[in-house]
């Protein structure tokens, strides 16, 4: 259930991010003439502790950049790479677009399905990886091409998925 | 002058294996390093033994010497920074009139002349301005930017530096997507070097010139790459785009003057700085087949041999590209090509097509875009109507949705397209997907992005309409390979 206002509740900040979370929000507004910029470095930022953003996150970045919630929740849910709900330890991020596409991501797309037994959106069990489409890696000429957390990889052939997912415990 | 040829790609190498790609990743070399020699081959078009020179090659020479330039001494030592300094000795009126009148086409794909943009600022008022190096390449093809950042990422900041003097500008954004994890922090390392040693901060070289740069990285929306939903994204806002006008050199970031220049036309500023214009504007007649001045980073991918970059002069024809990159795989012929990134029209394998000469006007006269001129090569085994659901599922993902004929048009498209390819298409459907590519063209939007995703469709629906035909009975498909135009095989 997501709790999002245009109001800037008031939460114990201090208890939601950590001290090493706050300063590098703080060190990112900085860079800007106004807190509000730093909203995508924070979310990016927290998100690296457990893989997404849950409410009480989101509260506290509202807090300490002094905006409505709604407005962190706009930029979260609007970016491909802002997770608002669990995910695995590894994400896994297939490119489907063109060139990937006419290098066969298709049969790569499903031996990934096959190997971890979930589709697209969905995590494993063991809650080792989740599985997400993503647009153009700008790896194109080396398609067929993946990112696997901050990875990545190209090209990869179906037979070596199982060997690529090893890597990651 | 010799014809101005260099290639990022070996010929016919192998591609390397997850193995080999795990190893080299441990070993901190950068996706772009892969599947290539350690030095990059110049052979084309120079006499043997010959080095590429910021003469010849002025965006990837450095890296003739060097896998990747990684540190401010081996950029020093490869004239890094001499541009800059050659800058500050001029006033910053006669930088910007160098390059307006180097006529440097925006390298993001719109081809503006970058100068004559800069003159657009609003005049000083005191307050600040913005310089910022639009790094979101996330057009489906384009691997062009990836390169530049993360194997020169000084010479990109040496380009913005020469740029923000220019324009006055004191504080300056690399907005770059999130994906691109290592060019991220291989600027980052340069932009920290760069501060530790008087290049960037105050007093730059010990004139009174300042400029704080800061990367900004995004976090995976196509959108991102439109210039004014770049600033909306930069100011922690939703990537939507703003209408124009105004236009950012009047009220861009925080509403202050703003420039946004592409990451390849940013680095062309240091070498013009360092050998003058006369010398960038005689560049293209090495080819004499276009006016356009200085070398383009252009490059294949899709259905070739060796995809990969090369950087040549704007006189270069689509044939050659494919013949540098080896001609067609093994079996394939050649059926069509996007010129520049999935926003841009097919092209055919017609002799009149191949032979157009790679540059703005002649590839617009042709009926397509330049667009960002890496190109996509598509093969006679191809399905157009798939193929367009693919490049039409990229288009609707990606939009914003603020605007209403983009964000239900767009799946509109998907529909259709989904309904022709499971066989339960009808004959309408060519006319309502016409239809779409003439209520979401320019103007019908509030930004480029669905007239771009119309521009693919459109000249699908054009050049291979029988193939569309045949999805909904009104007649077979015949296949037609032409083995004379194997190009490059």
């Amino acid at each position: 259930m997501k709790i999002v206002t245009d109001k800037i509740p008031k939460v114990d900040v201090n208890a939601i991010l950590t001290p090493q979370e706050i300063d590098g929000i703080h060190e990112y507004v900085h860079h800007y003439p106004q807190a509000r910029a730093a909203v995508l470095d924070a979310l990016k930022l927290v998100q690296k502790r457990n893989g997404w953003i849950d409410d009480a996150q989101l509260h506290a970045i509202a807090n300490l950049l002094d905006i409505p919630p709604s407005d962190v929740e706009g930029v979260a849910t609007f970016f491909n790479r802002i997770y608002r709900l669990p995910v695995g330890r590894h994400v896994i991020l297939i490119c489907d677009s063109i060139a990937c596409y006419l290098n066969g991501y298709e049969s790569l797309a499903d031996a990934f399905r096959r190997e971890l037994g979930i589709d697209y959106g969905q995590t494993t069990a063991d809650g080792r990886f989740t599985l997400l489409p993503i647009c153009c890696l700008g790896n194109c000429d080396k398609g067929a091409s993946v990112l696997i957390d901050e990875d990545t990889y190209g090209p990869v052939e179906p037979s070596e998925v199982s060997f690529l997912l090893e890597q990651y415990a | 002058m010799n014809t101005v040829v260099s290639t990022l790609s070996t010929a016919h190498t192998a591609k390397p294996n997850i193995a080999e790609q795990i190893q080299a990743r441990q070993n901190g070399l950068a996706p772009s390093q892969l599947n290539r020699q350690r030095t990059p081959i110049y052979g084309v078009g120079l006499a043997e033994g010959q080095a590429p020179t910021s003469l010849t090659h002025p965006l990837t020479w450095r890296l003739y010497h060097h896998d990747a330039v990684l540190n401010l001494a081996d950029y020093e030592n490869l004239d890094g920074f001499k541009g800059l300094k050659n800058a500050l000795a001029k006033t910053p009126k006669e930088v910007g009139e160098m390059i307006k009148l180097a006529n440097v086409r925006g390298r993001g794909g719109a081809g503006f002349n970058a100068g004559l943009k800069w003159t657009f600022m609003t005049p000083p008022d005191g307050g600040v301005r913005y310089l910022i190096c639009n790094a979101d390449e996330m057009e489906p093809g384009t691997f062009k930017d990836r390169l530049l950042m993360e194997r020169i990422p000084f010479q990109l900041i040496e380009g913005m530096l020469i740029t923000a003097y220019a324009i006055g500008a004191s504080v300056g954004y690399i907005f770059i997507r999130g994906e691109y994890i290592l060019a991220a922090q291989r600027l980052q390392n340069a932009i920290d070097e760069c501060l530790a040693n008087g290049l960037l901060g105050d007093d730059i070289l010990d004139s009174d010139f300042k400029f704080e740069l800061h990367v900004h990285t995004g976090a995976g929306r196509y959108i991102c790459g439109e210039e004014t939903a770049l600033i909306n994204c930069l100011e922690g806002r939703r990537a939507n785009p703003r209408t124009k006008p105004p236009f950012p050199q009047v009220s861009g970031a925080w509403g202050r003057p703003t420039v946004v220049n592409n990451v390849e036309t940013l680095n062309n500023m240091p070498a013009i700085l360092l050998n003058g214009v006369d010398w960038y504007l005689n560049l293209p007649k090495a080819k004499g087949k276009s006016d356009t001045p200085g070398t383009k980073i252009m490059g294949c991918s899709g259905r070739v041999k060796d995809a990969g970059l090369w950087e040549v002069p704007f006189g270069y024809t689509a044939r050659e590209l494919i013949e540098l990159a080896g001609g067609m795989q093994d079996g394939l012929t050649l059926k069509a090509w996007l010129p520049g990134g999935a926003s841009t029209d097919f092209l055919t394998a017609s002799d009149e097509h191949l032979d157009l000469v790679m540059d703005f006007d002649p590839v617009m006269k042709a009926g397509s875009r330049l667009g960002t001129c890496l190109m996509m090569v598509v093969d006679e085994t191809q399905d157009m109507v798939a193929l367009s659901r693919n490049l039409q599922q990229f288009f609707q993902r990606e939009s914003c949705g603020f605007c209403t004929p983009c964000r239900d048009g767009l799946p509109w498209g998907v529909k259709i397209l989904d309904a022709m390819q499971n066989g339960q298409g009808q004959a309408q459907d060519i006319d309502k997907l016409s239809e779409l590519t003439r209520d979401l063209w320019l103007g019908k939007t509030f930004c480029a992005h669905a007239p771009g995703a119309m521009e693919p469709l459109m000249s699908a629906l054009k050049y291979f309409r029988h193939e569309f035909e045949a999805k909904v009975g009104v007649q077979q498909v015949v296949a037609t390979p032409d083995s004379s135009k194997n190009v490059g095989a």
